[in-house]
């Protein structure tokens, strides 16, 4: 937990720069990024692979599964379905794990946390 | 099967005359009420915009369903209801590509871009990029880009209105519609789905156009569920027998379900030309999963929520409304190619956007009575291809007359010193402008193809905005001059190769197929022009000393957090 208590003469970047060096702070951004990219780099892959295979391995993608869906289909359908779930695995990190932690360092910079937001 | 395509072969024969008309007569009557209750709002909505916020960002009072909704109705464009449609139903599985790659772009948006967009910016993507950079050079390039993708993307749509309406209206070469040839129909069709835009931004701002993209989104999505249902009703909910039945109407067989028709062609014989063909194929892929994240019109819809979590919600709701729209497409290309035929498509479209409303015209006369059915569908189908094409086009207008507002003239030109009232008011007259900029190029771009236009608005995104968005977030060293180099390298590279490409000369179905001055062999700028764009942000960056730590503190903690946030 951070101990810096905003002093009403602290200039604005001496505020921020304080946060950014808390421990809540450094945590966030951990968590968040410890997430996010590796995330991105699987599902970036996942996509790559499907593109690269339409284009060089047609025949494995032509393979007759049930009746007429073939592989290609089912990659294409799984696409969607990864897209889906990561979504949902995203929101519920976000939810428990970076929410608490981004209002725990507002609160530290004295920001009163809006049910419904700052406005303008 | 067979019975329906020829039923609806002596349908068009036979009923040429009356059911065209009682088509046309309920076209411009949904039409017509689509246009009222779009304005009212409109104008309920202008009551409500009365501060800057208002109305470039909507008050920031929308919930993360209602934006999901009208980020839905801003990106599902003509060119993803029609085009996907169309490739689908003539080229079979290639077309599944485009549903994909739109789809997927999303977890970029969602992953690395939507709330720390949210938390730190407060009108235009450039309030984020020049958020610790110098103003005046950063705005301006982020400008000069907004501009270019806006309106690249905002010619597809208006020259697929402007194809489209003679269509819908069943207006043939030599006949005419209340005295109006096919071309008049187009040109006065391009100005008043233009007038219809300006009216939206300048009048409502960005409630009354949020509001005409979820009104948008419901009739789309209504639309397409309703004719998805219809095609699987009628193979019994097979797929594999929609699937059998579209790729032996095909004429292609099994290779119409496989990937290798449209894009990635296997040219026998010629090793060099299948090379490029197949890195054109990756190229369309990288654009397309990387472009969304760099769209200026998708970005500014995250400042209508209050929250970064609102904003989060409002991606999750657009991935589920999108992703769901896109399995429809499959259903509505194959349907279209089994059940209307290549030939009845090519016939009326040879790039097969039309597709879709005559599978809806075929739907109606098989499940609703004959004649009359197809003809009250392709009516209600016609409209919402209209309304979608309302809705994105005004979201064009409003990102490009924002940034031309609040990054240009009270940024650049003002430096800042511009007052709320004045600011409005130049975003109004900007969008007035760059309303009629389109319409005029619309019409004398109307030979140009669709598709082509949106994919090239995705690379050129993907290469000039994306790049600098994601090092201003998370690279602490970058700087003024990175962002600039990004912005303008990745903006020259994309749009450079393509004029380079047999895109616009050098092949038979170039823009100028009479000259050649083509080098690049790939249509698709992406694969290299998007590199390039990462690669001069970083030269940019480090060939300059300029790097202000405190600001980047501010930004990270403000993105991350929300705090201070607008």
């Amino acid at each position: 937990m951070s101990t810096d208590t905003p002093a009403p003469t602290e200039s604005v970047a001496q505020r921020y720069v304080a946060a950014q060096r808390s421990d809540d702070f450094v945590q966030l951004r951990r968590t968040l990024r410890r997430f996010v990219f590796p995330m991105t780099a699987a599902f970036f892959g996942w996509y790559a692979l499907y593109v690269i295979l339409s284009a060089y391995a047609r025949d494995f993608m032509a393979t007759k599964l049930i009746g007429n869906i073939n592989v290609a289909l089912i990659f294409g359908l799984l696409q969607f379905v990864s897209t889906f779930l990561i979504a949902w695995v995203y929101a519920r990190y976000a939810g428990r794990r970076i929410d608490p932690l981004a209002d725990r360092v507002r609160a530290d910079m004295g920001e009163v946390t809006h049910e419904h937001g700052p406005r303008g | 099967m067979s019975t329906v395509r020829a039923a609806e072969a002596t349908a068009v024969l036979a009923a040429e005359a009356g059911n065209a008309n009682t088509a046309r007569t309920l076209t411009i009557v949904l039409f017509v009420l689509l246009v009222v209750v779009t304005l009212g709002l409109t104008i309920w909505a202008s009551r409500q915009t009365k501060t800057a916020t208002d109305f470039y960002a909507g008050g920031r009072s929308f919930s993360g369903f209602q934006n999901g909704m009208a980020i839905g109705g801003d990106y599902m464009s003509a060119a993803s209801f029609l085009g996907i449609a169309g490739i689908i139903a003539l080229y079979g599985y290639d077309g599944f590509l485009y549903s994909i790659g739109f789809l997927v772009a999303w977890l970029v948006a969602l992953l690395l871009v939507a709330e720390l967009l949210r938390n730190s910016g407060r009108y235009t993507m450039a309030d984020v990029l020049a958020f610790r950079m110098r103003q005046r050079p950063v705005r301006t390039a982020a400008a000069v880009s907004t501009i270019t993708v806006s309106i690249f993307y905002l010619l597809a749509q208006m020259v697929g209105a402007g194809a489209l309406v003679a269509l819908l209206l069943g207006i043939k070469p030599d006949t005419t519609f209340l005295g109006m040839s096919a071309h008049t129909a187009k040109v006065a069709t391009i100005i008043l789905v233009g007038a219809l835009m300006i009216i939206y931004v300048t009048v409502g701002g960005m409630k009354g156009t949020t509001y005409v993209q979820i009104i948008k989104a419901a009739l789309l999505m209504g639309g397409t569920l309703v004719m998805t249902l219809l095609v699987l009703a009628h193979y019994d909910f097979n797929l594999s027998a929609l699937l059998g039945d579209a790729a032996g109407a095909s004429g292609k067989g099994d290779a119409f379900l496989e990937p290798g028709l449209r894009y990635g062609v296997e040219v026998a014989g010629n090793a060099q030309q299948t090379f490029y063909n197949k890195m054109d194929l990756l190229s369309l892929g990288v654009a397309l999963v990387l472009g969304t994240a760099g769209l200026p019109h998708i970005l500014i819809r995250f400042y209508t929520v209050p929250t970064a979590k609102a904003a989060r919600k409002s991606v999750l709701w657009a991935i589920g409304i999108i992703g769901t729209f896109y399995l429809f497409t499959l259903a509505l290309g194959f349907g279209a190619a089994a059940l209307v035929g290549r030939e009845a498509i090519v016939a009326q479209d040879l790039a097969g956007n039309t597709a879709a409303p005559q599978l809806a015209e075929a739907l109606g006369f098989d499940f609703f009575g004959g004649e009359i059915g197809g003809a009250a569908m392709l009516a209600i189908i016609a409209a919402v291809a209209f309304a979608t094409i309302l809705a994105v086009v005004a979201g064009l207008t409003l990102a490009s007359s924002s940034s031309l507002a609040h990054d240009f003239y009270a940024n650049v030109v003002k430096k800042g010193q511009a007052s709320e009232r004045q600011e409005v008011r130049v975003a109004r007259i900007s969008a007035f402008g760059i309303g009629a900029i389109a319409i005029v190029l619309s019409i004398f771009a109307q030979s140009l193809n669709v598709a082509f236009l949106v994919a090239l608005a995705f690379a050129v995104a993907a290469s000039g905005n994306l790049p600098a968005i994601l090092y201003s977030l998370f690279w602490r060293r970058f700087n003024t001059s990175g962002a600039v180099w990004a912005i303008y390298g990745g903006l020259i590279a994309a749009v450079g190769l393509v004029f380079f490409s047999p895109v616009v000369s050098g092949a038979p179905t170039s823009m100028f197929p009479d000259s050649d001055w083509q080098w690049f062999p790939l249509s698709n700028p992406g694969l290299i022009s998007i590199p390039v764009g990462f690669l001069c942000g970083w030269i940019g960056t480090v060939i300059s000393k300029e790097n202000d730590a405190d600001k980047y503190a501010e930004l990270e903690v403000r993105s991350l957090t929300g705090a201070g946030a607008h």
